[in-house]
């Protein structure tokens, strides 16, 4: 365990200054890591080795380093997240890498994903998905009391599986068409099973499939993708769930 | 100055009831005429945002992540109070409100913890309302577990992830208020500075993180819900972005800064694993319903593989000192217990900082999958940073800065004293007293958002005219220009050493001298090197890049240089403070180890206000009276 063995890594690493900008791929070394470090601990070593010889750090978009903001997003050796099973960037560890290896670290690539600087890019979209219809329209007060509603334990199970989506969009990075439709089908699903989203179900899987097309979202063609990429391992038979309801909002 | 939190008087179970009729009320077609700034999306500025914006108030949220939903109430793992009673196991307002002033060492106001308690129910329906899957038995009735400092089962519970499923309740709300109109969201955006007009709160300056551009907003009543400081030890479970900033920039134009040395250590996280390192993650304190903490009796077993240490040559502390609570002992006992058995030498694990969480005796009673089913994706977690498996051998723990107990000073209607200021969440100081208990983060954040501030922000409303400022008044300029200043005075020293290595510093500082244990000569010690520190800073740091662009080192920058004042009087505050009581422990006043309060001399509210860069900051109390509670010597023996 303390037994610091260290790693040296090449890291090949997409810079884009801004979002017109053409953006191209840049070298650098990753020195004294150790299989401790995680993935974005590394990548702060190489950023403080860059300010020191005076250059611009690699800009990454992280915050909790739990794995539960959704805030990292990397695609690492062409991975959303670098492929480990359930796990974001910020939870990857560089055990999973050994000494001598090349990593190459590119943003989510999504036509609704705009890049705004090197690793970052705009996912304001998934937002706009959300407020197209990812609630129940209660009022703050006047709600009755959470035991008059009775939720059996596999639903608000099944519910639970899908609202632990962390919103990283790593299912639209993994996409082959670039679709939102394991992050829609997730919440549309929360809200399904429940019977507190029932009232408004129709209507809402209505407005959040328009919302993801207007913005530039594609559509799902079953390469399961999406799920795979997940760093919760959301199912996908909520994406099949979803487009039930669908099918059942037009009647 | 004596300070006056207003706290409405009379039997304390008619408080919150009354004050609420006793506030003034703003008509519904006015309400549109006031523009409200929150300032944090997390679960109390979420909720503000949203149930403001749903009365009718015209609010502008602003938050430094790409999206609301990512403030930092979404780590919360264990649970949410609330005195529901749902397990008929003798829980009531009464108990919850009893629980949280004993567990905050009686250094809270009675009423504002009353009315706490009170709400806690309203909470829950309303987060059931929302769709938050909590957990619930076959027959669809909420489910229910416990928490440290609590004899009842009140904590309600989504798998190991309640704080991120309250806030998607919070940020669902504010996204249906978003859509319609009445509020408008602002994300990548940083607050750095309050805009104060004539003594009056009038609007706030932030930096689009984005471009880099300056950018004022004005409004008749400005919320802060900018959480916790504990990011000033540098290594802590909070987020990397979590900062005093906010806070501390309405500090220095005049608001009250309360309690900063009650600073709460949170008992189980994972163990530091190197130098590198840039946070520590917490376990969830639920774990203890389930493990056992110990560590070897004997020093020389501290090295052998913990499942080769006989039952009988294990130390359970906790359940030896503190019997009738046992692993359940509050967060701030629990530390220092661990702390106390380490520096014994009876730690485990590198460097010897680390006990046992065991949870081989609940697998042999309740199975594996159990124990998966409660705790599953915490084991996961902990299996991801350590290549341990907890299912197989104990898990290694170590206390880490965890939350914030103090705050800016606020009134019982969360106003600071300056007008039209509110305060909201961790970023105030009202409810946990020196120590809070565990799972009442999330209620505080849900109730001053949800049921608190609609109310009371009604009441001062209803006294000003709306729109007397518009952000073309000179001071908001005179702000834009003063933190340009700034930034540009950062990128320009060009110096040696980069802001993580000041970061870690300061925090070192903070840890060794101001952390769990403190003492006159080691805080003392602290106001000698925290001054000299900043000043290098301010020769000495590099920050790259430009201000008119996105800039991560420059939004550190900014952060260090806060932290680096503001640690000084987190400081301050705990060396003046002769006594030791919940998350401020003064070495020099124990009795055999537990922390010895002293009521005749330290039983009140010490709120610090700004005297100038460099100036000793001037000290206001506000005395606490106990009528419901009776002052005693917090036990849990």
């Amino acid at each position: 365990m303390s037994d610091h063995k260290t790693m040296t890594l090449t890291l090949i690493v997409w810079r884009q200054k801004n979002a017109s900008d053409a953006g191209k791929f840049e070298t650098y070394t990753a020195k004294n890591i150790t299989e401790h470090h995680s993935f974005l601990e590394m990548l702060d070593c190489v950023n403080e080795d860059l300010i020191h010889t005076g250059k611009d750090p690699i800009v990454f978009d992280h915050d909790c380093r739990e794995g539960i903001c959704g805030m990292c997003s990397q695609v690492i050796n062409g991975a959303p997240h670098g492929g480990q099973d359930r796990t974001t960037v910020c939870q990857l560890h560089m055990r999973k890498f050994k000494d001598g290896d090349t990593i190459y670290i590119e943003p989510w690539r999504a036509r609704a994903f705009p890049i705004v600087r090197d690793l970052i890019v705009d996912r304001s979209a998934l937002d706009k998905i959300t407020q197209a219809g990812g609630y129940t329209s209660c009022h703050t007060g006047g709600v009755a009391d959470g035991n008059a509603i009775l939720i059996p334990k596999p639903i608000a199970d099944e519910a639970m599986d899908a609202a632990e989506c962390v919103g990283c969009g790593a299912c639209v990075a993994g996409c082959p068409n670039g679709a939102a439709m394991l992050y829609t089908g997730a919440k549309v699903s929360q809200l399904a099973l429940l019977p507190q989203g029932k009232a408004e179900a129709a209507q809402r899987v209505t407005n959040m499939t328009n919302a993801m097309a207007e913005c530039g979202f594609g559509n799902c063609t079953n390469h399961y993708e999406c799920m795979a990429a997940c760093p919760k391992g959301i199912n996908v038979k909520f994406i099949a769930r979803m487009n039930r309801e669908f099918i059942k909002a037009l009647f | 100055m004596i300070l006056d939190g207003k706290c409405p008087t009379g039997p304390i179970e008619q408080t919150w009831d009354k004050h609420r009729f006793d506030l003034k009320l703003v008509n519904p077609a006015n309400k549109r005429k006031y523009n409200i700034i929150v300032v944090g999306t997390g679960l109390a500025g979420g909720a503000a945002a949203a149930s403001l914006g749903e009365l009718g108030y015209n609010v502008q949220a602003f938050c430094y992540q790409d999206s609301p939903r990512r403030a930092h109430s979404i780590a919360a793992q264990g649970g949410i109070n609330a005195a529901k009673n749902y397990p008929n196991d003798g829980d009531s307002i009464y108990r919850l409100f009893y629980d949280t002033i004993k567990g905050g060492d009686f250094r809270a106001r009675e009423a504002d913890v009353w009315r706490l308690a009170q709400v806690s129910n309203n909470i829950i329906d309303q987060c059931v309302a929302q769709g938050v899957p909590f957990a619930r038995d076959y027959a669809g009735y909420l489910d229910n577990r416990s928490f440290g400092g609590a004899q009842v089962s009140r904590t309600f519970f989504a798998r190991g992830q309640t704080g991120q499923q309250l806030l998607l309740g919070a940020y669902s709300a504010l996204s249906r208020q978003i859509k319609l109109g009445t509020v408008k969201m602002y994300d990548r955006r940083e607050m750095l500075d309050l805009v104060v007009v004539d003594g009056v709160a009038r609007g706030i300056t932030v930096r689009n993180l984005v471009t880099g551009a300056m950018e004022s907003y004005a409004a008749d009543a400005v919320c802060l819900a900018t959480g916790g400081y504990v990011n000033v030890f540098y290594l802590s479970t909070n987020a990397m972005g979590c900062s005093v900033t906010a806070n501390w920039k309405a500090h220095k134009k005049g608001a009250y800064f309360a309690n900063p040395c009650y600073t709460q250590i949170h008992p189980t996280c994972i163990p530091q694993a190197g130098d590198y390192q840039s946070k520590l993650t917490l376990m969830s304190e639920s774990l203890r319903n389930d493990g056992r903490v110990w560590v070897p009796k004997k020093k020389e077993d501290c090295g052998k593989h913990p499942n080769d240490i006989p039952e009988d040559a294990r130390d359970y502390y906790l359940e030896r000192k503190y019997p009738s609570y046992g692993n359940l002992a509050p967060r701030d006992i629990a530390s220092r217990a661990a702390k106390e058995q380490c520096d014994d030498g009876r730690g485990v694990g590198p460097g010897g900082r680390g006990v046992y969480l065991d949870f081989a005796d609940s697998i042999k009673r309740l199975g594996e999958d159990t124990i998966r089913e409660r705790y599953g994706n915490l084991f996961e977690m902990y299996e991801k940073i350590t290549d341990e498996n907890g299912y197989k051998r104990p898990m290694r723990m170590y206390p880490a800065p965890h939350y914030a107990m103090g705050g800016l000073w606020v009134d019982y209607n969360l106003m600071s004293n300056i007008p039209g200021l509110f305060v909201l969440g961790e970023a105030n100081f009202s409810v946990h007293g020196a120590n809070r208990l565990g799972a009442s983060a999330l209620m505080q954040g849900l109730a001053d958002g949800y049921f608190v501030i609609p109310y009371t922000i009604g009441g001062y409303l209803a006294t000003v005219k709306p729109g007397q400022v518009k952000a073309d008044h000179p001071e908001f300029k005179q702000c834009e220009e003063n933190v340009k200043a700034e930034q540009n005075k950062f990128l320009s020293i060009n110096g040696k050493k980069t802001v993580f290595e000041f970061m870690r510093e300061v925090g070192g500082l903070m840890w060794e001298n101001c952390g769990m244990a403190r003492t006159k000569e080691s805080l003392e010690t602290n106001l000698k090197k925290i001054p000299a520190l900043r000043e290098e800073f301010w020769k000495n740091v590099k920050v790259t890049g430009s201000g008119a662009e996105l800039n991560q080192q420059l939004e550190n920058a900014g952060r260090t240089a806060d932290f680096l004042e503001f640690s000084e009087l987190l400081c301050r505050d705990a060396l003046h403070r002769n006594e030791s009581c919940g998350g401020h422990f003064r070495t020099e006043y124990q009795d055999a180890g537990e922390a010895q309060r002293d009521d005749v001399n330290f039983c009140y509210v010490g709120a610090w206000e700004f005297k100038g860069a460099g100036k000793e900051p001037e000290l206001h109390k506000e005395p606490l009276k106990f009528d419901n509670v009776h002052l005693a010597i917090r036990s849990y023996k």
